[in-house]
């Protein structure tokens, strides 16, 4: 079966031809035409991956390097040493995020056919998400660091296309409210902000470059052999010498078939133990390099998992299409800084000091950002923050060395987050053909406190068709909804799922992955006695409750209580095409937590589903991935925190809520300052355009104005050397002037010149000059070749 | 010193071919205006034809010159007529007859004045900048350079913006200043050696018949520098280049930022680090030093922009800034990401100047501010923007980013460059980020709130098929050199590693 394994370039060529026939022919498709392309194309790179899989099992898991068809070598510069190939990996990692990444990413793409029909740019917004599967499975099948920079940079085009979908829409500003501007903005900074990550990324590219002389993860000839028993130190047998390496300098290792993949080649190195890279004229020792090296993936992987300090481009990235956030910014493009991490996990294994920074910077994302979704009003914020959050378990998974405790959150917040964030758009759209309705048929028999609200509301729609101002009704705002659980029976019963995952209850997905990371946390700190591992499990426990806190404030104010206004009111449910892939996400949600990955020592669902399988399967390829066991007292107390939240926000969300709506319980007693606080996001994006935008756009301007315009091009150029070049060149040119160069030299320039009179007439002067430049330019050419001849004659 | 003269080869013949067409368009003074345009168009299309032959029977596994022409020219003084081309000149002869039709095709439309004037010395420009890339005799290579300032100083005189006469010039001036030293630098270096053939000098200076005190190397070296660094420009020599660009004609300121640019960076190549091994590597820092500033102040000047054609024109002292990075890193990645990405910036900004100018032709204003949200009314035409915005900023899996990739990976490398100048020229990256998407964001994004945009036309064959013509090429070349770079470095590496190689054990190697 291991030719199936070259089905691998399907993964990524399908989809771009579903891409390209949309491109060209979207328009003439028509809605149904061109969705039903995008949706077989991601469908079929789904059966491609699940191809891929079972090969992979059916080859006990060995792993496979594909060339791409056609064009097989990318940058190759052979006096340069460099080779860089269109390489695919097919291994257990990557299989995995092929499978979430397409099982995910179809099912969105079907709802996406129901959410955006009716849209002018149908066909263009499917162009864009196939592209994006495109980019995505480049990025997680690569076999090298600049193939996955390709998918990494191309993801977040992608993502920046389709946060500006509607351009030209307004949408809500960080900080200056509603504005025309506010989609567009958003999606440049969302690539700006991923570009400063990309930095780190690129730098670390560089270092490993010079310190491997590859880039390539694992060459064609390795062999990897595995033990599965817990923590040993991995076993390594490479083909070829292993001590040949010993007093080599690595910028100069030469020959392609010798040379390691940098993952090999590092392992090898810190077996070894003493390497020394040489940078120039320094040598540095191998251990400080990975430092570095991973210092700067981590830099990376904070922009496109939006981690401290780089996150503030998620939130914002809301104001894309709902389907968009579920896919991109929620189940796949934001979880590759995370498969990065996983990916070169012998780079982190190895390197404490960067291990514990990224445990810091996961462990501070977590808790920052589930802070603030506790008084966000938007709905898909809420869940933006809550996004944030998680990542940041994950990232502290991989801090705490726990790579397969993220990847398996990974996989149940790719599961329960698309889930949430489709609900939410299924609230959405269902608010916004409430408020159509209420709109179409003017006055409603709710004739009550809210009316007199909603009929202003609707006046101002009419009336201002196109000029958006605040009283415009916002279908994303919690407080407008109220009382769905009625209206939409099926979209609150998936939410329910979905949210109790986050929260992490038993037996939801999120129970199961997050309690993994808290235990691993608990091993590193009470077993191992690192630092990180205590910080870790306060700081993730404090997460947890959070994250209970705000999925039940969010689920009692949109779904519970009453209907507070007209668009709730007659808000419907949504159409198959939408809530199918509600259903099966809930189903899975339900259940893939303790199928894939039950823990061991769990009663009844180990011996059901077999204990541990994903991490198994993930240590194929996750060479310092383990499976730690199931940590009862964790499990239990974790789930008692996030019940207490759960029961806290219960008691004073469930309560009827005024109407209109307009202040949060918290915002009037003693929690307003903290309220206000997690409202206004921490006042981190002020911050970030107080003290770097708005510095950075200053000194463009002074540079542009004052420095090159003003002083350089103006004063310096031109009055300086311009005026001062035309006067020397009067003085000197005067006596030459009328008999040499007006009557021989200016009647020919005259000539050519004809055509432009006015050009002539002013600018005579500055011919003149040129005229003379080249007169002596000519006549030094002659001196200087009769020098020599000069010379003998003089007998110098 | 004798050469042996050679009989016509292709490379004679690539170059002439404009000017056959413009002797043409010389003497038939009653052609129509249709057939000027459509004569000029064909002659660059059939230098076009020749250069393409003439890459197809290109040998790579060569290090020297190929497809030579030697003649006598004035005997007295030692100076021929002698072309040639490498791996490095062949990608800019190659860049040159590629952006040339599609400069006169987007003039198509565009040139309404003094039409046979125009496309005369669009063909002389040609054939002057092709001869700057295969001269092989420097008094040659002097000959044409200066000879490429004329007609562009017309074609910005005459066919120029609001203030064409002080850009032309200024831009002329400058430019002579520098060709001035670079004059008494080639007699200078011709007295030395006797000789004005570059590929003896070459050849001289790698086997040490011919070296130079350090003084004298340093000066020579200087003389050479200078007039490539305005030409370039390099910080702080760029004061010419904003009025030039803006000034310009849409061709005008495809041909000054596609193809003039690159006549100094070539020349850094085959003159600087060829002849003077031993100063490259000592100035090599400070030169470094200056191509950095370059490219972080050209991307912060050019987010400063009210106008997007200077916007553009500014972006050019940035990405120049790293083929000069690259070329001084004296790595053989370096500069052969010195010399793809010459040809990228080429195509992207030359492609960049082509959509302003179409916005131009249409709005009539260059002003930011003036646009916004016109990807609702011209929808290809944005796309088309995208795709080239892109390729500028350095996406990667387009050219651009090829480029950049192996120049910093060169810089990186380099052992006369230490990690700082990588680590602030990366930081571009993000600058190119800033200024690119700032552009394309304020023009193509956003409402559509002005009436004048609301019914801007979009891209059309059967309308403005010229403007399409000029662009189409433009885009599939960025896709191609991004995915599949290869061929582009396997013709180039055998005579850049071997001019590196040089380098490195004269300057570098022996310190």
């Amino acid at each position: 079966m291991e030719g199936f394994y070259s089905a691998v370039s399907l993964v990524v060529v399908v989809p771009l031809i579903g891409m390209l026939i949309n491109l060209f022919f979207g328009k003439k498709l028509g809605e149904k035409g061109a969705g039903f392309i995008a949706v077989s194309a991601s469908a079929f790179a789904f059966v491609v991956a699940l191809i891929l899989w079972a090969t992979l099992v059916d080859q006990h898991y060995e792993p496979a390097i594909v060339n791409a068809p056609l064009i097989h070598s990318w940058i190759s510069i052979p006096s340069a040493g460099i080779d860089i190939p269109w390489q695919f990996r097919v291994d257990t990692l990557s299989v995995t995020m092929m499978l979430v990444v397409t099982g995910v990413g179809t099912l969105i793409h079907i709802y996406a056919t129901g959410y955006m029909h009716g849209d002018e740019r149908f066909p263009r917004f499917f162009v864009y998400l196939n592209l994006f599967l495109v980019f995505m499975l480049i990025l997680v099948t690569g076999n090298n660091l600049l193939v996955m920079f390709v998918g990494w940079e191309g993801v977040g085009l992608c993502s920046f296309l389709l946060i500006g979908f509607w351009f030209d829409k307004p949408g809500k500003h960080p900080t200056e409210g509603t504005v025309g501007w506010a989609n567009s903005n958003a999606a440049r900074k969302a690539f700006i902000v991923n570009r400063i990550g990309d930095f780190g990324l690129l730098m670390g590219i560089f270092l490993t470059f010079w310190t491997f002389g590859t880039l390539d993860y694992y060459k064609p000839h390795e062999v990897i052999h595995l033990e599965h028993d817990e923590a040993p130190p991995p076993v390594f047998a490479v083909e070829g010498a292993e001590g040949e390496h010993a007093g080599e300098e690595a910028a100069h290792v030469e020959s392609g078939s010798e040379i390691h993949g940098i993952f090999t080649q590092a392992e090898l190195w810190f077996e070894e133990g003493n390497h020394k890279v040489t940078f120039g004229s320094i040598d540095l020792d191998f251990d400080a390099v990975i430092t570095l090296i991973t210092l700067f993936f981590l830099l990376g992987a904070t922009g496109k998992s939006a981690q401290i300090p780089l996150f503030v481009w998620l939130p914002d990235a809301m104001a894309g299409p709902t389907p968009v956030s579920a896919l991109i910014h929620a189940a796949t493009m934001v979880t590759a800084g995370i498969y990065m991490m996983v990916r070169s996990n012998s780079f982190f294994y190895n390197s404490d000091l960067t291990s514990f920074v990224v445990t810091i910077i996961g462990i501070s994302t977590a808790l920052a950002a589930g802070f603030m979704a506790l008084g966000q009003w938007d709905i898909k914020k809420v869940l933006a923050y809550s996004t944030v959050s998680q990542l940041g378990f994950m990232v502290a998974a991989v801090g705490l060395g726990a790579y397969a405790a993220a990847m398996f959150h990974l996989v149940t917040h790719a599961f329960f987050k698309a889930l949430l964030f489709l609900g939410s758009g299924s609230v959405i759209h269902a608010m916004e053909h409430g408020h159509h309705h209420a709109h179409e048929h003017g006055h409603d028999e709710h004739g009550d406190e809210h009316d007199e609200h909603a009929e202003h509301e609707t006046h101002e729609e009419h009336e201002t068709h196109t000029h958006h101002d605040d009283h415009e009704f916002d279908p994303q705002d919690m407080r407008n909804m109220g009382g769905l659980r009625h209206k939409m029976g099926l979209t609150y019963l998936t939410y329910l799922v979905g949210g109790l995952a986050l929260a992490g209850i038993f037996p939801f997905a999120g129970f199961w992955s997050k309690d993994e990371i808290i235990a691993d946390a608990f091993t590193v700190g009470f077993d191992e006695g690192e630092l990180k591992g205590y910080l870790a499990i306060a700081v993730l426990l404090a997460a947890a409750a959070m994250t209970a806190f705000y999925t039940w404030r969010q689920i009692c104010l949109v779904f519970f209580g009453k209907p507070r206004t007209a668009a709730a009111e007659h808000a419907p449910e949504s159409s198959a095409l939408m809530t199918t892939p509600l259903a099966i996400l809930a189903i899975g949600t339900f259940l893939i937590g303790f199928i894939i990955n039950a823990p061991k020592g769990f009663p009844l669902f180990g011996w059901l589903f077999g204990e541990h399988r994903f991490t198994l399967f993930l240590e194929e390829s996750v060479i310092h991935a383990h499976a730690g066991s199931f940590n009862w007292f964790m499990a239990i107390l974790a789930t008692g925190i996030a019940l207490a939240m759960i029961g806290i926000a219960d008691s004073i969300y469930r309560k009827p809520m005024p109407i209109p709506m307009e202040k949060d319980p918290l915002e009037t007693g003693q929690y307003q300052p903290l309220f206000a606080l997690s409202n206004a996001k921490l006042y981190w994006d002020e911050a970030y355009f107080k003290y770097i935008v708005y510095p950075f756009q200053g000194a463009a301007r002074f540079l542009a104005n004052t420095i090159d315009w003003d002083f350089w091009h103006n004063f310096f150029h031109d009055r300086i050397i311009g005026q001062g070049f035309q006067g020397a060149a009067d003085v000197i040119s005067q006596p030459i002037d009328r008999q040499v160069v007006d009557k021989g030299f200016m009647s020919l320039a005259t000539g050519v010149l004809a055509a432009g009179s006015r050009l002539r007439k002013t600018q005579t002067g500055y011919v003149r000059t040129y005229a003379l430049s080249l007169m002596m330019g000519a006549l030094l050419v002659i001196v200087i070749i009769l020098l020599p001849t000069l010379r003998d004659l003089l007998g110098i | 010193m004798q050469l042996e003269t050679t009989g016509v080869s292709l490379t004679s013949v690539t170059l002439f071919a404009p000017m056959v067409g413009f002797f043409i368009l010389l003497f038939l003074n009653k052609l129509s205006d249709e057939r000027i345009k459509w004569g000029a168009l064909i002659t660059s299309l059939i230098t076009l034809g020749f250069s393409i032959l003439l890459l197809a029977q290109f040998k790579s596994d060569e290090t020297g010159l190929q497809s030579e022409h030697i003649a006598e020219w004035i005997p007295t003084f030692g100076i021929y007529y002698h072309v040639g081309i490498d791996g490095i000149s062949i990608w800019l002869v190659m860049l040159t007859t590629f952006i040339m039709p599609l400069s006169i095709l987007i003039s198509f439309n565009m040139i309404h004045e003094r039409i046979r004037l125009y496309y005369l010395f669009m063909l002389l420009i040609e054939f002057a900048m092709l001869g700057v890339f295969v001269a092989q005799d420097m008094f040659l290579f002097y000959v044409f350079w200066e000879l490429t300032l004329v007609p562009m100083y017309f074609l910005v005189g005459i066919w120029g913006g609001e203030e064409r006469r002080y850009a032309a010039v200024k831009f002329f001036l400058y430019t002579m200043a520098g060709s001035i030293l670079m004059l008494l630098a080639i007699l200078w270096l011709g007295n030395e050696a006797g000789t004005f053939d570059v590929k003896v000098i070459t050849e001289m200076v790698q086997s040490g018949a011919l070296s130079f005190s350090t003084d004298t190397e340093r000066l020579l070296f200087l003389g050479f520098f200078i007039a490539f660094a305005i030409k370039v420009p390099l910080w702080p020599l760029h004061s010419w280049l904003p009025d030039a660009h803006v000034q310009a004609p849409t061709a005008g300121s495809i041909i000054l930022a596609g193809i003039l640019l690159k006549l100094g960076t070539y020349g850094l190549i085959r003159f600087n680090l060829g002849f003077f091994p031993n100063a490259s590597a000592d100035f090599a820092p400070w030169i470094a030093a200056l191509a950095v500033i370059g490219i972080i102040y050209g991307a912060w000047v050019a987010y400063a922009q009210t106008d997007v054609k200077k916007l553009v024109a500014y972006t050019s002292v940035s990405h120049l800034g790293f083929v000069v990075l690259g070329i001084f890193s004296l790595t053989s990645s370096g500069v052969q990401g010195a010399v793809l990405q010459m040809v990228n910036h080429g195509i992207s900004t030359g492609g960049l100047f082509a959509l302003v100018g179409i916005l131009y032709d249409r709005r009539h204003t260059k002003a930011i501010n003036a646009f916004g949200g016109i990807w609702k009314v011209m929808p290809l035409f944005s796309g088309i923007a995208l795709v080239i915005s892109l390729s500028s900023m350095g996406l990667p899996s387009l050219n651009g980013f090829v480029g950049e990739f192996t120049i910093l990976l060169g810089s990186a490398s380099s052992d006369v460059l230490s990690i700082w100048f990588t680590a602030v020229a990366t930081l571009g990256v993000i600058l190119a980020a800033v200024y690119t998407l700032f552009m394309f964001n304020k023009v193509f994004m956003g409402p559509l709130d002005k009436k004048e945009n609301q019914e801007l036309e979009d891209l059309t064959w059967s309308k403005n098929w010229t403007e399409l013509g000029a662009l189409v090429p433009l885009v599939i070349m960025i896709f191609v050199i991004g995915l599949y770079p290869s061929p582009f470095f396997e013709l180039m590496d055998g005579s850049v590693g071997h001019l590196v190689n040089f380098v490195h054990t004269v300057a570098v190697a022996g310190k």
